[in-house]
């Protein structure tokens, strides 16, 4: 049997709230974080529909309580305040620690005002200090760096998937006993670059999305982040955490059809599904939930949705896309939708998948429609997957 | 490490005639051309037109050395794809930053979005084989090859006795605007870099490029050319004490005998600080060692590292130490085990052993 890994610590910044309890509350009552864009300095502000976090970077500065935000990426910013909420440690102790982070944009938010400046002036001198912050690297360094996180650091990109990979690597290093202790997850701030590009590919919703619906027109971005604290038995001896549930199983696939299409089939879906179960020594029927990817684009949902038929056949569970009130966070949705899988698991309830009115034509599965409450969840499967056919399941099961 | 990884096949992109000849370690002349900038194949060799078209610099340097490496080990589904690199596909990320301000956030073609995200060569490979493998992509700075190499180390750990092929590299490209900006920030110090000795200490570095990959497994192969002993990454030392103190640690865990090192390769960043934490700690742990150099061949970047490594098992399949490459006096009689020390920005270090077959 391989080692357990534990999860000691949850961490989440997203637009339904920036505590645990605010995105149990936002869940429960069925309230979305998406509305019309107000931040970000777009032609699209005012017109489309995201996630956005209602802080400024300044605001975000105080609420962290650090002095300058000039070379601070949003991407850290958000990520600081998520993994904060997540990660308890004093370095005295006799444990391996590190982090394993993930981001999509990195600092590009940074990047876009030095180059707007640049394109003006072609000078690029004088807003260099914009560009320090680029890399992916840059803002798991400043969260180790704000939380005194020593030993292991490294940082994971595969697009939409990268943070569920960031906790398969830091679990994987649990198991082969090369950490103790490990703070993962994943951050992406909105950014003229995301927006642009999704809308370029013709996925975005211009009004709020429907995962799973027969009428599903696109995606809404969103922004934001969320941490885990994983840890293995004899670090719980010795840090005295608690443990709130255990990452059972996982897998990553490749789809290996279309940089940026799923394959009909859901192949790359389907395997690592499987794998997850596989992994965790799990039966289809001990699934309870699965918090699917749905972004509500009409190739995902179809492609998920396919292999989540093909694989669970007749014993499909409830599932949901919790897209529709986060937005779609990229490099952070697989760490936002672990952490609401574990609170769901945890406060025993399911909620509505926000917008489903009809079922897809093409294959008979219909998403949970009202809230459930005081349900037994002992094992949920969470889904992320991203371009470049890069498919992650975990799968969270209740301590034994 | 528990056990090694073995190396069966590797391939090389570099400032350096590294890709379509064997023979770069027999040069008597490098190439001391500034900016640092690859020597590409003819990519055409490597990947079918109807891919090549859309891809950037840095895809094709990273596919075509990643097929390079696959037909060279007699693998085409492996087990795992790694992917580390610091800054991904700058090219089409600049290209479509440009064009978000020239259309006025008015996009025809989604092609340089898609082709920049980071995980695109890993993706490519992938496609190209049709792999449905583990595909991860790394993307921090120093580390962003030795964290594919650790997940390496860890498939083979997980493979419970049964063969595991492992595909794991590195790519960055240098874009005339990151010069720009590296110049401007009094990084960058244009100068000869066949001074191997000046360029690292003190006098600025010279940005470079390129893509290394390596076919890697569990188990040893009668085409196994070498094979990585020992990897550790050291993150931000607060002291010299520090840094010192985890070196000396990483040789007592991996029981290495300094005396047993026939090459201490070392990646001295060119910090403006003449006596860093760095070089002290060289100067301090392997000033009686054979001492060699390798940032002068191809340029500092974030995935130097796998440039690095491809270097040391060339060195040791050929049981042979250029000239060029050596720092000091101090010859070694074999080439068996080479111990690369590389450092990025003085905040992320790097030791691995790799040794002979």
């Amino acid at each position: 049997m391989p080692r357990k890994i534990y999860i000691t610590g949850l961490g989440i910044s997203s637009a339904i709230g920036h505590t645990l309890d605010d995105v149990v509350t936002s869940l429960q009552s069925g309230r979305t974080g998406i509305k019309t864009i107000k931040h970000v300095d777009s032609r699209f502000r005012g017109v489309l529909p995201a996630g956005e976090i209602d802080f400024t970077n300044k605001e975000l500065a105080d609420i962290l309580e650090i002095g300058s935000v000039k070379t601070h990426s949003r991407t850290a910013l958000l990520g600081m305040l998520a993994a904060k909420q997540a990660w308890s440690h004093d370095n005295a102790l006799p444990l391996r620690t590190g982090i394993v982070s993930a981001t999509s944009v990195g600092g590009i938010d940074r990047s876009e005002i030095a180059f707007k400046k640049y394109m003006v002036t072609h000078d690029i001198g004088g807003h260099l200090h914009q560009l320090v912050s680029h890399d992916c690297g840059d803002s798991t360094e400043r969260i180790a760096d704000y939380l005194n996180i020593e030993g292991f650091v490294s940082t994971i990109s595969t697009a939409c998937s990268s943070s569920s990979n960031a906790m398969i690597l830091g679990g994987r290093m649990i198991q082969n006993n090369m950490l103790d202790k490990v703070l993962v997850g994943g951050t992406d701030a909105l950014a003229l670059y995301t927006l642009n590009g999704f809308n370029t590919l013709k996925i975005l919703d211009e009004e709020w999305c429907m995962p799973f619906d027969k009428n599903r027109r696109g995606l809404n971005l969103g922004e934001g982040a969320a941490y885990l604290t994983l840890e293995s038995e004899e670090s719980i001896k010795v840090s005295g955490s608690t443990p709130i549930c255990e990452l059972r199983g996982f897998g990553n696939t490749n789809d290996a059809f279309h940089q940026t299409a799923s394959s009909p089939n859901g192949a790359g879906a389907y395997h690592a599904m499987a794998l997850a179960l596989k992994r965790g020594n799990l039966d289809i029927s001990e699934i309870d939930y699965i918090n699917a990817h749905g972004t509500a684009t009409p190739n995902n949902d179809l492609s998920e949705g396919t292999a989540i038929k093909n694989l669970f056949k007749d014993y499909i569970p409830q599932f949901s896309s919790t897209k529709s009130f986060t937005g779609h966070t990229l490099a952070a949705a697989g760490s936002i939708e672990a952490v609401i899988s574990v609170l769901l698991m945890k406060n025993r309830m399911l909620v509505p998948n926000l917008n489903f009115h009809n079922i897809m034509d093409e294959i008979n599965i219909e998403p949970i429609k009202i809230l459930n409450e005081n349900v037994e969840l002992k094992t949920i499967l969470s889904n992320s997957f991203g371009f470049g056919g890069n498919c992650t399941s975990l799968v969270f099961s209740e301590t034994a | 490490m528990k056990s090694p990884l073995y190396i069966n096949a590797t391939a090389c992109i570099s400032p350096q005639h590294t890709m379509e000849s064997d023979d770069f370690l027999k040069t008597d002349e490098i190439n001391i051309d500034i900016p640092m900038r690859s020597i590409e194949p003819n990519y055409k060799s490597y990947i079918d037109r109807r891919y090549l078209r859309r891809m950037g610099r840095m895809v094709r340097m990273g596919v075509s050395t990643a097929v390079k490496t696959l037909k060279e080990a007699g693998v085409d589904n492996p087990d795992a794809i790694l992917v580390g690199t610091g800054l991904g596909c700058l090219e089409d990320t600049v290209k479509f930053l440009q064009a978000i301000y020239e259309s006025d956030e008015n996009i025809a073609s989604p092609n340089q979005f898609i082709q920049s995200t980071h995980n695109n060569v890993a993706a490519q490979i992938a496609l190209l084989y049709g792999c449905y493998n583990y595909n991860f992509t790394y993307v921090h700075r120093g580390f962003s090859f030795e964290s594919a190499l650790l997940d390496a180390v860890l498939h083979a750990a997980e493979a419970n006795d049964q063969p595991t092929n492992i595909l794991v590299g590195a790519c960055d490209e240098l874009i005339d605007m990151y010069l720009e900006v590296i110049e401007k920030l009094n990084i960058w110090k244009p100068k000869n870099t066949s001074d191997k000795k000046a360029f690292g200490v003190g006098n600025g570095n010279t940005p470079g490029e390129g893509a290394a990959f390596f076919a890697v497994g569990n188990m040893q192969q009668p085409n196994s050319i070498a094979k990585l002993e020992a990897l550790q990454m050291i993150y931000k030392p607060r002291s010299k004490e520090v840094l010192l103190a985890q070196v000396k640690q990483f040789l007592s865990i991996e029981d290495i005998d300094l005396d047993t090192i026939d090459l201490v390769l070392l990646g001295h960043d060119g910090g403006n600080n003449a006596k860093d934490d760095y070089s002290q700690v060289v100067d301090e742990l392997f000033s009686a060692r054979p001492q060699g150099a390798f940032k002068h061949l191809c340029g500092e970047y974030k995935t130097s590292g796998a440039f690095a490594t491809w270097l040391a098992v060339e060195m040791i399949r050929q049981q042979h130490v250029p000239s060029f490459v050596r720092l000091n006096e101090i010859e070694s009689s074999d080439t068996k085990r080479i111990l690369i020390f590389n450092n990025y920005n003085s905040s992320n270090y790097v030791l691995s052993v790799i040794s002979y077959v």
